[in-house]
């Protein structure tokens, strides 16, 4: 671990204040950490958030603002997130370990990086870790890598379950920039597909700070998060859905589907979206769903798997939510 | 007074059932297990020293000739004092029992992740960052990495060639031919490998995470130059060790190392990333099974024949077949290994080396047979109990299979069994239930132990150390029982070179091999207690602190002067191994559900019922048994070491790419002990159970898995992907 500056401010101005190349925010840690001692991530100065007060949840219009040093035990427990939004709070269970989800916060879970196995080797080339060195995944060994979104620069899958969960909410991430302005964005148009690029993963700007989730007014419905993994806590998702679903008529009136997995981002298809909207729920359907969303997938060695694996999940996900 | 025994011969007298203090047997606390939960026993990395210095290992990221350009560089680096490149440092750790060096070096690297430096400074801190700021340049050489991109060696003498095969599996009823791999696998101690290093010019003391103490002190000594009578190792509490610490370790010889540079104490702890791939994995094998099989499913001939792999240099090959030879009756039967020299990192000793891939791979080519020859797998197993040792003719020493199976199957429910796979579901659910028995060989080595018997109290010693099975509270027992005190009068010092020499911790040996050794120290004191009361040592009773024979009766305090009464205990195994086979013997029982959307199995209870002699501590031996259950979960289900296919480096090195089962993953185990006295044992009649536990356990839950839904894997784990795959359409 390099040694580094440790500030922990009282206000966002001061956060702001102590922001400058080479520092980095930190909140929970749980993933910044790891990284530092392996140095992966070597920041000169860590900015500590956890004393600006953003760990409120507060109701924001018809949703919730959910601030971002709330942790994901927090957030999991909170009355109204399970309530209104339990697909989130099942995402966030279905995530870490419960040591971890005491630490984790919600602006970090959405930040948190690849794992990749390249990526946190430093004895093997990575374009996301060091740009322009190559990627050791392609050739090598892959399993928890993404299918969707990949370039023949990376392959790194996006490990969030919260993220995945939010994606199907059309959440909204609010951000102050290093001048104090606030701003928000979709959470559709936060993360960056990796391109020749994979080291720059969302679109914050240098000095941007999370400073809240939005929740929309509650979707109501059925919902539903679930992950497929290799045991049955801290592991990462080999598929996961997130899905939200309406029903009129014994037709399909509004339907959401974010899967973790198997994208370079939490995964969101429009076109899936559009297929099973009004439509009457057949397997036949549910099936042409999953070509849609897997129709650009490329499925390197290793790989095969998932795309069998999220057309089933798929399936009897929406069998069960539609019925 | 030492007391020395060969086990040539048979021990029918069971004098530990005519002991007066009762608490052998007893399910007793542990001594150590307060200091451990309160967190005062004092693990390797956890001594202190003012002067401490703390060293790093680097690891080569290639593999072939290795320099270190900056050196200098990273010499001058904040708190920085020494970079080591001593040729003297281990490539890897030593195999079990190696008693010298292991193969030393950091010129070359022959595996990726081979420690080729340690840079030591005044923090841990100073002395991780400096090591990533050590550059390690590597003129590459081509090496095989992939076991079947070499000829392998063939060792003749683990081959078994008995009759013909090829003709008995074409004469037979019904056959099985199939080949099951298991990956490369790693013990993920709780502790890592960790040492604390101490030079006062003459002396060199180490306080290790080891488990066999008078080898690791030949293995440190022959590494760094010394004698060994001029080296002292401690291990007095280690958390966990499972094979991975038999031998001296890198970061025990590069703290020795640099403490004799630096003339400061030094630590160095491996980093979870490099107890991956520094100490010795578990081989992956190839396994080829071949069974043949009479209209009744009587075995006519069986073929197991292994791949495994190891570096060059490395005598240990994993004995994938070890327990084929004696588990099944077959006159034909073809076993024999291949081991492939590729440049992955070492292979060795993982709790139960051979038998626990190798009965697990079996079992489950049983389970094929039985399905095909439609034989309940429990009677299959019984038809084929061998009546002496199949290869060597010779007797078994006790052979206590059969009521293992019957009792665990009554105790499991076995017959509400559905025979035919794909017949109870719950939802998406397929719930299903399996069995496998579980063999593996029995051995004692060669152990001495000592008691002092003052007034007030025991004292045990031995170097033998306790790895987490209950070595002090065992210890105690067996030396309470026999000098008539309470527990809570002995003190069992283990752990410490200065002790006479135990038998160490592995090959589930330690607790009957030391412990006999306790056994026999305590009856030299009890010889020198029954002549100062004019008894023979048979008639003398001893309870609670008095000595009584006929109408004598003394407390030990008046028998004792002012010097203790000591003992010395000394076994060896002798004849016995030649005259019987010996082995211990259990059945295991799951029941799991597998989702026939995603092939994801949940193992919802398991049941294991074993004969290993007698059972010194039900407490111990019960835990020694989950965790072996535990280990089966992930040999089933979850865990692989991944190498890379360019390199063969371990990819997943460390506790979140490493799937070891979790508390979620473990159902509730239960355990049954199936009563047995073995005789040949020793003159506890008491066998290991620290290793019979996984042998066969992942092949019930991949036999449960079968019988749920129809899918055999025969590839581990059994991965969600896995099972999808061999689901029936």
């Amino acid at each position: 671990m390099k040694p580094f500056d440790y500030q922990r401010p009282d206000t966002l101005s001061g956060a702001h204040g102590a922001a400058r190349d080479g520092a980095t925010f930190i909140a929970g840690g749980t993933n910044l950490i790891d990284l530092m001692k392996l140095e992966v991530m070597a920041p000169d100065t860590l900015i500590d958030i956890s004393r600006l007060g953003l760990d409120r949840i507060v109701p924001h219009g018809d949703g919730l603002h959910v601030g971002a040093t709330v942790t994901n035990s927090d957030l999991a427990a909170d009355m109204r997130i399970r309530r209104d939004y339990p697909v989130l709070a099942r995402a966030l269970l279905a995530g870490a370990s419960g040591q971890l989800r005491n630490k984790a916060t919600t602006g970090g879970n959405l930040l948190q990086r690849t794992r990749c196995p390249y990526f946190y080797d430093t004895a093997t080339p990575c374009n996301k870790r060091s740009p322009g060195s190559g990627c050791a995944a392609l050739g090598g060994e892959m399993r928890n890598h993404a299918v969707l979104g990949t370039s023949e620069h990376c392959v790194a899958l996006h490990p969030s379950d919260m993220a995945v969960a939010m994606r199907a909410l059309d959440v909204t991430v609010e951000v102050e920039g290093a001048d104090g302005t606030r701003s928000e964005t979709a959470l559709d148009d936060f993360y960056r597909l990796p391109g020749d690029r994979p080291d720059q993963e969302t679109t914050l700007d240098a000095g941007d700070l999370i400073t809240g989730v939005i929740l929309p007014a509650p979707f109501g419905g059925r919902q539903t998060y679930r992950k497929v993994r290799d045991r049955a806590s801290y592991a990462f998702a080999l598929v996961s859905v997130a899905a939200t679903v309406r029903m009129e008529n014994d037709r399909i009136s509004n339907v959401a589907l974010a899967f973790g997995g198997i994208g370079t981002r939490p995964w969101r298809d429009p076109d899936v979206e559009d297929l099973l909207t009004g439509e009457t729920p057949t397997t036949a359907l549910f099936e042409k769903a999953g070509d849609i969303l897997m129709k650009d997938a490329v499925l390197r060695e290793g790989l095969e798997f998932k795309d069998t694996l999220v057309r089933r999940l798929l399936t009897a996900t929406l069998t069960e939510m539609t019925q | 007074m030492t007391f020395d025994l060969k086990i040539d011969e048979p021990h029918p007298e069971h004098r530990a059932d005519g002991l007066a203090q009762g608490v052998l047997e007893q399910d007793n606390d542990r001594p150590d297990g307060w200091l451990k939960v309160a967190g005062t026993a004092t693990y390797a990395a956890e001594e202190q020293a003012d002067d401490m210095l703390h060293g790093f290992l680097v690891r080569a990221p290639k593999i072939g000739a290795v320099s270190c350009p900056n050196v200098d560089d990273v010499r001058a680096m904040e708190g920085v004092r020494s970079v080591l490149r001593d040729p003297r440092m281990i490539r890897n750790a030593a195999q079990g029992t190696a008693n010298e060096a292991p193969a030393q070096g950091v010129d070359r690297a022959a595996y990726v992740g081979q420690p080729v430096a340690l840079v030591v400074a005044e923090s841990f801190e100073q002395a991780r960052h400096a090591a990533q700021a050590l550059v390690v340049s590597v003129e590459e050489e081509d090496k095989p990495v992939q076991p079947d991109a070499v000829e392998p060696e063939k060792p003749e003498d683990k081959s078994t060639e008995l009759g013909d095969l090829d003709r008995a599996m074409s004469e037979a009823a019904f056959t099985v031919d199939a080949v099951y791999t298991t990956p490369s696998m790693v013990s993920a101690a709780m502790e890592p490998h960790a040492a604390t290093a101490h030079w006062d010019g003459e002396t060199l003391t180490l306080r290790g995470s080891l488990q066999m103490l008078k080898f690791n002190r030949n293995e440190l000594a022959d590494s760094v130059g010394l004698d060994p009578k001029h080296v002292r190792v401690l291990a007095p509490y280690v958390g966990g060790g499972f094979g991975s610490k038999l031998g001296i370790s890198a970061d025990c010889v590069a703290a020795a190392l640099a403490a004799m540079e630096l003339k400061q104490p030094v630590r160095v702890v491996q980093h979870r990333r490099n107890v991956f791939e520094v100490n010795t994995r578990r081989s992956e094998t190839r396994q080829h099974i071949r069974l043949a099989a009479d209209t009744e499913g009587r075995l006519t001939g069986l073929g197991h024949e292994a791949l495994v792999s190891n570096l060059p240099e490395e005598e240990f090959s994993e004995p994938v077949i070890q327990g084929s030879h004696f588990a099944y009756a077959a006159s034909n039967r073809t076993l024999g290994m291949k081991v492939a020299r590729i440049h992955r990192s070492a292979a060795g000793s993982v709790r139960a080396p051979g038998e626990s891939v190798g009965v697990t791979a079996f079992e489950v080519a049983m389970d094929e047979l039985a399905q095909a020859a439609g034989v309940d797998p429990v009677n299959l197993r019984l038809r084929n109990i061998p009546e002496k040792d199949p290869e060597s003719g010779k007797p078994f020493s006790s052979h206590r299979l059969e009521a293992a199976l019957r009792q665990g199957a009554d105790a499991f429910g076995w017959s509400h069994r559905h025979a035919a796979p794909r017949q109870q579901r719950e939802g998406e659910w397929w719930i299903g239930t399996g069995m496998a028995a579980a063999f593996r060989v029995n051995m004692v080595i060669e152990a001495e132990a000592r008691i002092s018997l003052t007034r007030d109290g025991a004292t045990v010693m031995s170097d033998m150390t306790d790895i987490g099975t209950g070595s002090y509270a065992i210890f105690g027992q067996i030396a309470a029982e026999l000098l008539g005190l309470p527990l809570d009068r002995i003190d069992a010092q283990l752990g410490d070179t200065r002790f006479p020499p135990g038998s160490g911790s592995g090959g589930s040996f330690g607790a009957a091999s030391t412990g006999t050794a306790v056994w026999l120290a305590g009856m030299e004191i009890r010889k020198q207690i029954a002549d100062r009361l004019g008894c023979s040592e048979a008639e003398l009773t001893l309870k609670d602190g008095k000595a009584t024979y006929a109408n004598k009766r003394a407390s030990l305090r008046d028998l004792l002067s002012d010097e203790p009464i000591t003992g010395h205990g000394h076994v060896e195994p002798g004849e016995a191994a030649e005259k019987v086979r010996q082995a211990t013997f259990g059945a295991h029982f799951a029941e799991v559900a597998v989702s026939d959307v995603t092939g994801e199995v949940c193992v919802r209870r398991m049941l294991g019922s074993f004969a290993a002699g007698r059972i010194l501590n039900p407490r111990t031996a019960t835990s020694q048994c989950h965790g072996g259950m535990t280990w089966g979960i992930g040999m089933a289900l979850t865990e692989e070491l991944t190498h890379d296919r360019r390199d063969g480096h371990a990819v997943n090195r460390d506790l979140a790419g490493y799937h070891l089962p979790v508390n979620a993953d473990v159902p509730p185990l239960e355990v049954h002990f199936v009563e047995e006295l073995d005789d040949w044992a020793g003159p506890m009649q008491a066998k290991g159970i620290g290793e019979l536990g996984i042998c066969g356990a992942g092949a019930s839950i991949l036999n449960a898995v079968y019988n749920a839904c129809g899918a055999r894997v025969r590839d581990m784990p059994a991965t969600p992907d896995r099972v999808l795959a061999a689901l029936p359409s």
